[in-house]
């Protein structure tokens, strides 16, 4: 771990009882959902991370406790470190608080694992999908989601493939 | 197919304001097809006579479903898709990658690649940077930027094409290096390139910098500031323009970045004009990184010996029988990541591109998610735009350099 | 006598109503300036000053559907893409033409998932498909030299019948 990032992770840990993983040089944050908004809070104002870089979400299906964990990859530009902290989000359709006030960043992004994941955040000011047709049903990047594959057109099956093909008419 | 669909206002009350509920303000749709949103982007724009009051951007129409289409890929085979993800800049995403993966599997990459791979990813940026700037130049009415911009990046697509064999999406990184080593004729044709360019930069700004027409349409025009930018995740030239000294090519140095001389230029005022000077002296410092990448280059093999994760060379399969088995592992299973999460970012034209790769100690990556610059410097847009006149507009969204591919994923 | 007197040496050509509608239909395609994706940049390349389409009669893209006369569907169309991708074509004036340029128009292309369209002739009636991901300039030109073959062996009977 980076020596810069020792006092950080600790006063987190102090703070909400996070506990951490490391990888590689990288620092997973683990911090429950009722505490993220207050945790992201005190990163910024506090430590400097400026920048929420990435804002994302791992689908472990079929496990359910916890069934995805939500991503925050945070940077300092000021002292330039990072740190990533993960939210475990139990159940098949979670609700998750919003963290819209803090980095502006998020109403999009939220916008975005609300489409592809179904995780809500509760006080979002502008909760619609964002990528995928409205009407759409289901949420892309879940697991149970399929991928939608289908069978190519070649020489040996183009009539059967054909005729099952929608195509347009003038 | 669905239909589209009749939308009242009722699904947007809450983004517009209440004069556009009683008719007083006009809603005006912007998009999908229209010449200026640099592709299939949808704006809906709340006008008071010709002031734009809100803006609201709709983005998805190019939603391609990479990430999911990726987990059900091996390492090696994901890969193709990176190059359709922010077109304009191929060889980044592939760099991006390929760093992703070779820090997840703790792969080494020689000196020889690395240098290949910076001298290549600055090439692109310069073809990238002209692409913008040629039809940010169409948007405002300078026809012949177009021209003489795409002029010089046919001769960067012919470089890559010598190295590749494609111009556009070449997939040339792979894991624990390049494809194969460039053919002899590179070299005169990398200083063929830089030997006219810094002239030909000389004439674009020639053209437009001091151009009484190109400055009364761009100076002072959506001022980003710097605490707004950082708070919307806004990254690379925009971030720069604002006064933000924030480049991952300086701050994290990745593929021997240390060793090139070159400059991060940054300005104050955080307006069109100061992103097109911005974009305009990158492409003087990326040709400096160009011209001492390739003085520098040094000479050795270009892939990983690591066999495990690197296929053997061809010449070898013919030899010896264990090179013929991790070839054949290679190509049909492929190689198996630790169960691990790692986050690596490189600098792309358009701001931090990062991924977040997650292995489950099988060949095929558990969750890929690819950070994006344009999609978050798209979220400002509706910020910096309130206030000025739709004809502003166009020039406002040029100068952020969107690529929809970068943003629908 | 007459007709040759007054066109001094410039002589006659005889051809048939046809032939000069259909060459004037070639010559003046203006195509929709459209592109979706990653071939939208081969299609800018192909205007640009290297590969000229121009010389094929084909400088002005025309950016309203209601003035052109060729779709060129640069790029893969995605689910809430195709419904906007055919009201632009039920907007376009007859006669009128499409052309799918690179793989994930004609095909899918890599992309065989919940998102994009399996070839955009599920969405609008295709006239010649350009292979390639991206596809060449020159293939770009040579699959609008194509449809200018196809162009050119239309009759009014054809016409006639596609819009009874």
């Amino acid at each position: 771990m980076d020596k810069k990032l020792e006092p950080i992770v600790k006063a987190v840990q102090e703070k909400f009882g996070a506990t951490f993983e490391e990888f590689r040089d990288e620092v997973h944050l683990f911090v429950k959902p009722e505490q993220i908004v207050e945790a992201l809070t005190l990163m910024r104002d506090e430590q400097n991370f400026e920048l929420l870089s990435a804002l994302t979400a791992v689908d472990y299906y079929p496990q359910e406790a916890p069934r995805f964990h939500v991503i925050y990859q945070l940077t300092s530009v000021a002292k330039n470190l990072s740190v990533q902290i993960r939210m475990p989000v139990n159940g098949s359709s979670p609700k998750v608080p919003t963290m819209t006030g803090v980095y502006s960043v998020g109403v999009w992004r939220e916008r975005e694992l609300l489409d592809m994941f179904g995780i809500e955040f509760e006080g979002h000011p502008d909760p619609r999908r964002i990528l995928s047709p409205e009407d759409m049903e289901g949420h892309p990047l879940r697991k149970d989601f399929p991928l939608g594959y289908e069978e190519p057109q070649f020489t040996f099956n183009f009539d059967e493939i054909g005729s099952l093909k929608p195509f347009a008419k003038e | 197919m669905s239909q589209i669909e009749e939308v009242s206002i009722a699904k947007f009350k809450h983004l517009v304001s209440e004069r556009a509920l009683t008719g007083e303000t006009m809603l005006l749709n912007m998009g999908p097809q229209h010449p200026s949103t640099h592709g299939v982007l949808r704006l809906l724009l709340e006008l008071d006579g010709e002031v734009i009051v809100n803006c609201i951007p709709d983005v998805g129409f190019l939603h391609t479903g990479i990430e999911k289409n990726m987990e059900a890929k091996t390492y090696q085979k994901a890969e193709v898709m990176t190059d359709r993800l922010d077109y304009m800049n191929p060889l980044g995403n592939n760099l991006a990658y390929c760093m992703a993966v070779e820090k997840l599997v703790d792969l080494d990459v020689p000196a020889r690649a690395q240098g290949l791979r910076v001298l290549l990813v600055e090439l692109q940026r310069i073809a990238s940077h002209l692409v913008w700037l040629g039809t940010s130049g169409l948007d405002l009415a300078a026809m012949s930027m177009f021209m003489y911009c795409f002029r010089e990046r046919e001769q960067i697509l012919d470089i890559f094409e010598l190295v590749s064999g494609q111009r556009m999406m070449t997939t040339y990184f792979r894991p624990g290096g390049v494809w194969r080593d460039v053919p002899v004729e590179f070299e005169k044709a990398v200083r063929d390139f830089t030997s006219i360019f810094s002239k030909r930069i000389d004439e674009y700004e020639k053209l437009l910098t001091k151009n009484p027409l190109f400055i009364d349409r761009t100076v002072g025009l959506g001022k980003l500031d710097a605490s707004v930018a950082l708070s919307f995740g806004v990254t690379g030239p925009p971030l720069r323009a604002s006064g933000v000294d924030w480049d991952l090519r300086k701050a994290r140095p990745y593929m021997g970045y240390e060793q090139y001389d070159f400059n991060v230029p940054v300005l104050k005022d955080g307006d069109v004009y100061a992103r097109y000077l911005v974009r305009i002296q990158e492409l003087r410092e990326s040709l400096k990184i160009v011209d001492q990448a390739l003085n520098k280059l040094p000479l050795g093999p270009v892939r990983s010996a690591n066999r495990k994760f690197v296929p053997p060379p061809r010449s070898e399969i013919g030899v010896d029988m264990e090179a013929l088995i991790h070839h054949f592992k290679l190509w049909t299973e492929g190689f198996s990541a630790p169960k691990a999460s790692i986050y690596s970012a490189i600098e792309s034209p358009r701001g931090e591109l990062g991924v977040f790769l997650e292995g489950d100690g099988g060949p095929k990556p558990y969750r890929i998610h690819m950070r994006t610059p344009s999609f978050d410097n798209l979220s400002v847009l509706s910020q910096i735009v309130k206030g000025h006149l739709v004809a502003d507009l166009v020039a406002i969204l040029s100068s952020i350099d969107i690529v929809l591919g970068d943003i629908d994923r | 006598m007459g007709v040759e007197q007054k066109l001094g040496n410039m002589g006659v050509v005889t051809t048939t109503l046809e032939s000069v509608v259909n060459w004037g239909r070639t010559n003046a395609m203006w195509p929709m300036l459209f592109g979706l994706a990653c071939c939208a940049i081969e299609m800018m390349s192909a205007q640009a000053a290297n590969y000229d389409m121009s010389r094929f009669g084909m400088e002005i893209m025309r950016a309203s559907p209601r003035q052109s006369d060729l779709m060129i569907v640069a790029g893969r169309v995605s689910k809430k893409m195709g419904p906007v991708l055919r009201r632009l074509y039920d907007q376009m004036p007859e006669p009128k033409w499409v052309i799918a340029m690179g793989d994930c128009a004609s095909c899918g292309g890599v992309f065989n998932n919940y998102a994009i369209f399996q070839g955009v002739d599920e969405v609008v009636p295709v006239d010649v498909f350009v292979a390639g991901c991206p596809p060449r300039p020159e293939a770009l030109i040579h699959g609008v030299m194509t449809i200018h073959e196809k162009v050119k062996g239309e009759s009014f009977k054809q016409y006639a019948e596609k819009y009874k």
